[in-house]
């Protein structure tokens, strides 16, 4: 099969840049490349660009714009956003008690893990109900006086779940702990606003909506203490340091103007496609469940469980039929383990390695979807019967 | 693929020629994932760029618990029955192929290709011929022998015709990254480990210490264990003798290990169960043919004899020293292979 004849139904994992953004960003490689600390012209011309693209970042954002601050992407700024926040409460009186929902991202499951671990904090796992769903109410519960942060993605990568965030935030606000946000899924699909949301850290990266691999943002509420990750020549107000990568900086930017703006009707768009797909799937499939909230769930976003199936198996033959998707059990080295996230949900040994997550995006058309609406049957039952 | 230099050129000559290819790799059971040759992730990534130098779709097989079950659980069982396994003769038989080919299907794909150095042909009658590799030292139809009509009617085997010398060079050419790497030789599924190792940590039952007896039934030592011991071996039994003693047998019900002098060495023939008859037919008459009784070895003339459908009885020309229960029996005619079995004794 060409490459051309492939469908791509990938879309949470990653995103071709826009081509929009493309042109945008490559004369930045060449012709406006001064490093943004030069005093020299050059410099002066390279540094207002990456002070534009803060600024178009923020106001979509409703943030200030030295609130906003670039990194290489969603993982580092999970990273810088959550070990950075418990170094800096390390030695503080209110210590040492750190919540975190049980279906994260490893970026931030992982780095909360390994932070707690090397600097002597408590690391709690806030359950979640059959949907992956966050309670307020647990939230609530769980805070205890020691606590320093609260961690909870807003729309979850595997089942699209979208949490109760503007809730959560409150309820940290009212118990004065800090609330993190990986939105690093919610960026593409959400009108994301720190302040109808509240929250006081909140992670992005570019190549979820339609920008470059390498590039994503992190948003500190003015007066949140982190310690940087990288230090060294200052930049970033001394958040982060490392030659700002311009050209990534004004894709991202440009990938979020044209993301914002196009939101609505991508949006409506995508999800007329995808509940045709989720309808398909229920009715012509035997044994296949429907993973995530039915509602409160990314616009794209279709994930199942099959029972009886092999989720690797299904995702080859799925690719060696064209079409590309994915899984939250996925494991390209051949021995599939159950997502920790469909387990935390309740599903059993005989559903949990059996998922499949087909996310739709702006190049996805009705007729690929039909395809895929009328091959999965097939090829469930041929990973069925092998 | 495996990552090597032969299922990689395989693959590479099979694009020459035109085909669609799509790279598989079997996730297998191995002791230690670290050490083992053939299961690292190292060995993977090796597989996936050579896929993506090659431009073809590579996706790698979960078949761990499967391999495990058929494979691995026969290697436990021959030597609890004193025999000497052929893992390889019985991946490819009982699992390899199947697993294969039930992907070739869900694929879509038509034929199954490897890179081993054997000969698939078809005759006028629709039937499938095995032979050996055209390179000599190379020639691995030994352990295909096992295979059946309907599993050779959907193989190709792209190196057959060539010399290991010849497909390197070529990977050289084309700048195929693999193309120095060692030929892998030690049983995969074992890692850094000896398999006498191995079976002390899987399967100690099997390994008891016994007597180490003549024919007659004079006890002249200890034995650490029959899985320890091979048929016609001479060094490290432990025994001060005169003359050398030589394992003649192994006796599984007493656990004993029978020993004697060379003269004692040797037998004429052997029986060779669940015997797979390549064209499908036994011979219809016994017929002098050539035998290799062990993995890259001699051809030894013999009178070859079917019992049955299942069974063959070969007499050799000459005594042999060390045929093995539990070894191949490879029957050839000339390049053709006639058929294989286990050897019973």
């Amino acid at each position: 099969m060409e490459y051309s004849q492939r469908i791509y139904l990938d879309y949470a994992a990653t995103t071709p840049v826009d081509e929009r953004v493309v042109q945008a960003m490559l004369p930045l490689f060449t012709q406006n490349f001064g490093n943004p600390s030069s005093v020299h012209f050059y410099g002066q011309k390279a540094e207002a660009v990456v002070s534009a693209s803060r600024q178009r970042v923020a106001t979509w954002l409703n943030a200030r714009s030295e609130e906003i601050y670039f990194t290489s992407g969603g993982t580092e700024s999970n990273n810088l956003a959550i070990r950075g926040n418990l170094l800096a409460n390390r030695d503080k009186k209110r210590c040492c008690h750190v919540l975190v929902s049980e279906v994260e991202h490893h970026a931030v499951l992982h780095t909360a893990k390994y932070a707690a671990e090397q600097n002597g904090f408590e690391l709690e796992l806030i359950p979640v109900d059959e949907f992956g769903r966050v309670s307020v109410e647990d939230v609530r519960c769980l805070i205890r006086p020691e606590t320093v942060l609260v961690s909870v993605i807003y729309a979850n990568n595997e089942v699209g779940t979208i949490n109760p965030i503007r809730e959560i935030a409150a309820v940290c606000r009212e118990k004065n702990v800090l609330f993190h946000t990986d939105a690093v899924q919610a960026a593409a699909h959400l009108p994301l606003d720190v302040l109808a949301d509240g929250m006081d850290l909140m992670t992005m990266g570019a190549h979820k909506f339609y920008g470059p691999k390498g590039v994503g943002g992190l948003y500190i509420r003015r007066g949140t203490p982190i310690v940087p990750m990288n230090t060294g020549g200052g930049q970033e107000r001394d958040m982060r340091a490392g030659t700002e990568n311009v050209p990534y900086i004004y894709g991202m930017a440009e990938a979020y103007n044209i993301t914002r703006r196009e939101m609505e009707t991508n949006s409506a768009r995508v999800k007329n496609m995808r509940d045709f797909l989720i309808k398909s799937v229920l009715e012509k499939i035997p044994r296949a469940r429907l993973t995530g909230h039915p509602d409160k769930r990314l616009p794209n976003h279709a994930s199942f469980v099959f029972e009886g199936v092999d989720g690797n198996h299904l995702l080859t033959l799925l690719d060696a039929a064209g079409f590309a998707c994915s899984s939250g059990s996925a494991c390209k080295a051949g021995s599939p383990k159950p997502s920790d996230v469909l387990v935390a949900m309740g599903f059993s040994k005989n559903w949990n390695k059996g998922s499949l997550r087909v996310t739709l995006g702006r190049q996805t058309t009705m007729e690929e979807v039909d395809l895929l609406a009328a091959s999965l049957p097939v090829l469930v039952e041929k990973v069925r019967s092998f | 693929m495996s990552g090597g230099v032969d299922s990689s050129m395989a693959a590479a000559l099979l694009l020459e020629q035109g085909y669609k290819v799509t790279g598989l790799m079997l996730h297998l059971w191995c002791e230690n994932e670290e050490d083992n040759k053939c299961c690292t992730p190292e060995a993977v990534q090796q597989a996936r760029n050579i896929a993506a130098q090659l431009g073809i779709p590579f996706y790698v097989i979960d078949a761990e618990e499967k391999f495990r079950q058929i494979v691995v659980e026969h290697f436990y069982e021959s030597y609890l029955e004193g025999k000497t396994p052929n893992p390889c003769y019985v991946c490819n038989q009982q699992f390899r192929w199947n697993i294969l080919l039930k992907w070739a299907d869900s694929i879509g794909a038509d034929y199954l290709a490897t890179g081993h150095y054997a000969r698939i042909q078809k005759k006028e009658n629709g039937t499938f011929e095995l032979l050996r590799g055209m390179d000599d030292w190379k020639d691995q139809s030994y352990m295909l022998s096992g295979l059946s009509q309907s599993q050779l009617s959907r193989t190709i085997l792209p190196l057959g015709t060539s010399r290991k010398t010849d497909i390197r060079e070529k990977a050289r050419e084309i700048d195929l990254i693999v193309a120095d790497k060692e030929d892998s030789q030690d049983l995969c599924f074992l890692g850094k480990q000896d398999y006498r190792d191995f079976l002390k940590t899987h399967k100690p039952e099997a390994i008891h210490p016994g007597k180490i007896v003549t024919r007659r039934g004079d006890a002249v030592g200890e034995h650490t264990g029959l899985a320890f011991y091979t048929i016609g071996q001479r060094k490290g039994l432990g025994l001060a003798s005169q003359e050398p003693l030589y394992v003649l047998d192994k006796d599984v019900m007493k656990n004993e290990l029978v020993v004697g002098y060379e003269e004692e060495l040797g037998r004429n023939e052997l029986t060779a169960d669940k015997f797979n008859w390549i064209s499908g037919e036994p011979l219809p008459e016994s017929k002098a043919l050539m035998v290799k009784i062990r993995y890259r070895s001699d051809f030894h003339p013999g009178q070859v004899e079917a019992l049955g459908t299942d069974c063959a009885r070969i007499k050799f020309d000459q005594p042999l020293r060390d045929i093995t229960p539990g070894q191949i029996a490879v029957v050839y005619d000339g390049d053709l292979v006639v058929g294989s079995g286990i050897i019973r004794i």
